[in-house]
Order: C-alpha cells, then sequence, then structure tokens
C-alpha cells in the first residue's frame, strides 16, 4: 500500500505552547484515519498543518511522497490537491450554494462555467439538495451546510479529505444525515484524515484509530482495540470521561 | 383567516396594545407639536428675525440667484462623480497593498501607509492650495487645470479615509474564510478578489456613503482654486446683493443632492442583508 500522506515527527509551537510533539502518522490510500482525544490535544492544528494552513516547526509531511513542508513547495498546488471541511462549515455567505461549489473549479482549475454546474448539480442532487443550489447558505440548516461544505471540497477531486470536527457545531438531530455523508464517502474509496469527538462515528467509519493526548500520539490501532482495549493509561482515563459524560 | 380561535386574554392583550399604539402616537403627535411651536415662536419672536428673514430667506433673491448657483451645482456634481471614483479606486487598491504580507511589497506597503497617515491628517484646504497654486507654480509642460488639480486633491485626500474605511472591513472578515479559500486552492489574490473583498465592501457600504456625502459637501471647497462651484455662485450672487439668500438657496441643493445618495445606499444595504439572511425569498 502507498502512503497517500505521511507525517513524520511533526511539531508546531504557538508562542509558549508546544501543541504538536513530534507526531508521525501515515494514512494509506483508501484508508480513514480517525484522530480522537481532548480539546487542545493537537487534532485540529495537526489538520491544518497538513493541509499548510500552519507552518509545521520542525518535520516532514509527505503528500505522495512528495514534501509538502519544503518552504519551496507551492502552498495553492498542494491545496488543491487535498479537501478540507471545518468545523463551522465556512461557507462563503454572500455566494449562493452553487457559486461557492463551483467557486474552486472555476477559479483555479478553469473548468467551463456550465461544466463546473452540472457537476455540483450532480453532486448536490446525490446528497438530495439540488432544490437548495440558488439558496444563500444562511438559509439552509447546520446539517445542510456541512453536507453543501463537504460537496465543496469534493469537487477538486482531493487525493486526501481533511474533516475537522464536522459535526462538532450541530445539532444533534443533524449529526446523522453528516456522518451518513462520511460513510458514503468511505464506500466510495476516499482517503479521509478525521479529526471527531464523536467514538460511536469513530468505531464505525474508521480504518485506525489514533489518540492524540498533548500534542503526542500515545496509540493507534484498530477501532476495536483503541476505544474497546486501550493499552495506554492515558487512552484508557480519557475514554472514561467519555463514557462518563456520555458521548460513547 | 385565523389559524385558531384566540382566547379572552389574548384578545384582551391585544385591545390593550392597540390602545397603547394609539396613546403613543397621540404623545408623540402633541410633543411634536409643542416643540415646533417653541421654535418657531423662539425664531421669529427674535428682536432681530426680520433683518434675517429678509437677508436669508428672501423669495425674490432666492428666484434670481437660482439659475447660476444650479449652474455652479452642476459641476460639483461632475467634480463629484470623478472624485468620488477616484477616491474609491484609490482607497481599495491602497487598502489591498497594505494587507499585502510579503517582504518584497514592503516599499509598497510602507508607501501606502505613510500615504494614508499623511493625508488623513492634512487639511483639505492646505491640499487644495498646494496642488492648485502650488503645482502650475512649477511650470512643468502639460500641467492640468486648476479644476483637474483641485479634484486630484480631493481624491487623494478622500483616497486615504476610504482606504481605512475598506482595510476595516477587509479586517472584519474572519479569517476562517480565508482558510476555506485558501484550502480549496486558491491563491491570495483570488482569496482576496472573490472571497473577502466582497464581504468586506458590503459591510463598509454605509460608512462608505458617509465618507460620499461629507465629499460632496467638500466638493464646494475647490471654490477656493477658482472654478465657479454652487457655493462660489452663491458668493458672487451675494456679493452682489449683499443678501445671503444664495447660500442658503446653494444649502438646501446641497442636501436635495444628499438625500438620494442616502436613500440608494440605505436600500442596497437592506436588499443586501435581506437576500443572504434569507428573510425574504425573492
Amino acid at each position: 500500500m502507498t502512503a497517500v500522506l505521511s507525517v513524520a515527527g511533526v511539531h508546531k509551537v504557538f508562542g509558549e505552547r508546544h501543541v504538536l510533539r513530534g507526531v508521525s502518522l501515515d494514512v494509506a490510500e483508501h484508508e480513514v484515519v480517525a484522530l480522537i482525544g481532548a480539546s487542545g490535544s493537537g487534532k485540529s492544528t495537526l489538520l491544518r498543518c497538513v493541509n499548510l494552513l500552519e507552518p509545521v516547526d520542525d518535520g516532514v509531511i509527505r503528500l505522495d511522497g512528495e514534501d509538502v513542508t519544503d518552504p519551496r513547495a507551492d502552498p495553492d498546488r498542494v491545496r488543491r490537491r487535498i479537501g478540507m471541511v471545518f468545523q463551522a462549515f465556512n461557507l462563503f455567505p454572500h455566494m449562493t450554494v452553487l457559486a461557492n461549489v463551483t467557486l474552486a473549479p472555476r477559479r483555479v482549475h478553469r473548468v467551463p462555467p456550465a461544466e463546473a454546474r452540472d457537476r455540483a448539480m450532480a453532486l448536490l442532487g446525490r446528497i438530495g439538495l439540488a432544490d437548495l443550489a440558488g439558496a444563500y447558505p444562511d438559509r439552509l440548516s447546520g446539517g445542510q451546510q456541512q453536507r453543501v461544505a463537504i460537496v465543496r471540497a469534493l469537487m477538486n477531486t482531493p487525493r486526501l479529505l481533511l474533516l475537522d470536527e464536522v459535526t462538532s457545531a450541530l445539532d444533534p438531530e443533524l449529526v446523522g444525515e453528516v456522518l451518513a455523508l462520511v460513510r458514503e464517502l468511505r464506500g466510495d474509496g476516499m482517503t479521509m484524515l478525521l479529526a471527531t469527538h464523536e467514538m460511536g462515528f469513530a468505531r464505525q467509519v474508521a480504518d485506525r484509530v489514533c489518540f492524540l493526548d498533548g500534542g503526542a500520539l500515545v496509540e493507534q490501532g484498530p477501532p476495536e482495540q483503541v476505544l474497546g482495549d486501550p493499552r495506554e493509561p492515558r487512552t484508557r482515563q480519557f475514554l472514561a470521561r467519555v463514557i462518563a459524560s456520555g458521548r460513547l | 383567516m385565523d389559524l385558531f380561535e384566540k382566547s379572552p386574554v389574548q384578545r384582551e392583550r391585544e385591545a390593550y396594545r392597540r390602545r397603547q399604539t394609539i396613546l403613543s402616537v397621540a404623545v408623540a403627535a402633541v410633543s411634536t407639536g409643542v416643540v415646533g411651536v417653541l421654535l418657531l415662536a423662539g425664531i421669529t419672536g427674535a428682536p432681530g428675525w426680520k433683518r434675517v428673514r429678509e437677508s436669508f430667506f428672501d423669495l425674490h433673491t432666492a428666484r434670481a440667484a437660482l439659475p447660476a448657483v444650479l449652474d455652479g451645482l452642476w459641476l460639483n456634481i461632475e467634480l463629484l462623480v470623478f472624485c468620488a471614483v477616484g477616491a474609491l479606486v484609490l482607497g481599495l487598491g491602497i487598502a489591498s497593498l497594505r494587507t499585502l504580507r510579503r517582504p518584497v511589497f514592503f516599499p509598497l506597503r510602507a508607501l501606502a501607509n505613510g500615504y494614508t497617515y499623511t493625508f488623513r491628517g492634512l487639511p483639505l484646504i492646505i491640499t487644495i492650495y498646494v496642488f492648485a497654486f502650488g503645482v502650475p507654480g512649477l511650470r512643468l509642460s502639460g500641467t492640468p487645470s486648476v479644476l483637474v488639480l483641485g479634484g486630484a486633491a480631493l481624491v487623494l485626500t478622500y483616497g486615504a479615509y476610504i482606504a481605512e474605511v475598506f482595510r476595516a472591513g477587509i479586517e472584519s472578515v474572519h479569517p476562517s474564510q480565508r482558510a476555506a479559500a485558501r484550502s480549496l486552492g486558491l491563491t491570495y489574490r483570488q482569496t482576496m478578489r472573490h472571497v473577502v473583498l466582497p464581504q468586506a465592501v458590503r459591510r463598509v457600504a454605509p460608512p462608505l456613503l458617509n465618507d460620499l456625502v461629507a465629499m460632496q459637501k467638500d466638493v464646494g471647497l475647490i471654490s477656493l482654486a477658482g472654478p465657479v462651484d454652487a457655493i462660489r455662485a452663491a458668493q458672487i450672487q451675494t456679493s452682489v446683493s449683499y443678501d445671503y439668500t444664495p447660500y442658503i438657496v446653494a444649502g438646501v441643493l446641497f442636501v436635495l443632492l444628499a438625500i438620494p445618495l442616502v436613500a440608494v445606499t440605505d436600500w442596497v444595504t437592506v436588499r443586501a442583508a435581506r437576500r443572504q439572511s434569507g428573510e425574504v425569498t425573492l
């Protein structure tokens, strides 16, 4: 198996805080890897580093073998091969759903507008949102907005999809529709690295679960093992807290 | 018509609210009337009112002055259009320069910073004098007319204010919007052009209009350099008759000129807000 993403010894420092302490992690093609851990454990920072939204302070990140942390690499070209979905959706409020989804194909890839539109409508139709193509994001529910954001990221046909707590800002009854879409993408063979608070979801969708604590990767393995029978005491403590709060 | 039959409690509440509404309208009407009468009595009852009315509100003088003032106003309007466009373009350009972070752009950024600091501090009158009288003094070939030079002074001064308004707008767009745009592979320029600036401009439309209304008044200062605009025309009329009514005529015309400008932005702002929030579907 070829690794789509290879993270090796990555450090990140924000001022005095050592947010990532030498994280190493590979994601193989068609693999879904879930990052779990408490708030501030470095999950989101790791995703932002992979997408070059934050420069790393040490270590190497490779995408399909290419060192993207090399300062000579063009970050715009790298990001075109990576899709990212954010906790707060980050749709562009001044654009319709269709304009949001077709922005990257039109402007980045110079796809003819009609072609971009057709592809967008096909994808929106697949998630049952074709009717809302002309609506502005504020009119949509949180779950609809997040599904549009996922479609927007998919329009670049990314090699790798990064999902950063995509259900954390949603009402409980809207979480399901977003998770169903992610499961569907997994069925399509999309390579994904996701940070999540939903242990149940990590168990269902991930091939591998990685537990981060204090910026270090403490334990990783199949979901049944990491979530069901963790080897590390810190993982056990974290899961005990999650169970106590009723989130598992 | 009603979806359900209202209970007596609700009917009583609604009747009470109706009475309250009528009452508050009545109170507003009475107090407005009282204030109006007092103001009128205060002004017209003043010992010098007769003289003031003759030298500021004389209908005959007003009618006589109107054509000349209107003629001058046309110059104000023309200048306003050109200077407003110029200042908006300049302001947007300067604001965009000030957001650049790469070291290559350091001199441009420094220049833009220096410009906004200088021209926001420099009184417009001094800028106009320097441009209208100083620049021709250089005796360079192809020096434009005083009108164009005065216009340039206006554009430079207002460009600095407008640049700051645009910059505030640009900075008000949440960083997550940039992150989302860059994640899609858009370059810095594409992100500014398609994601940040459209949101920034919409947000600062009201303060921008405010600057344009202020500019509309300051366009009159160009008369200091010689061109005959509405205020200059009024001054000429006044110096003939020693009657200040032409100034009042010019003032009223300026106010009338501002009303559509204000109305248009209000309309644009409200429409954009509604469209995005989806309260109105059409």
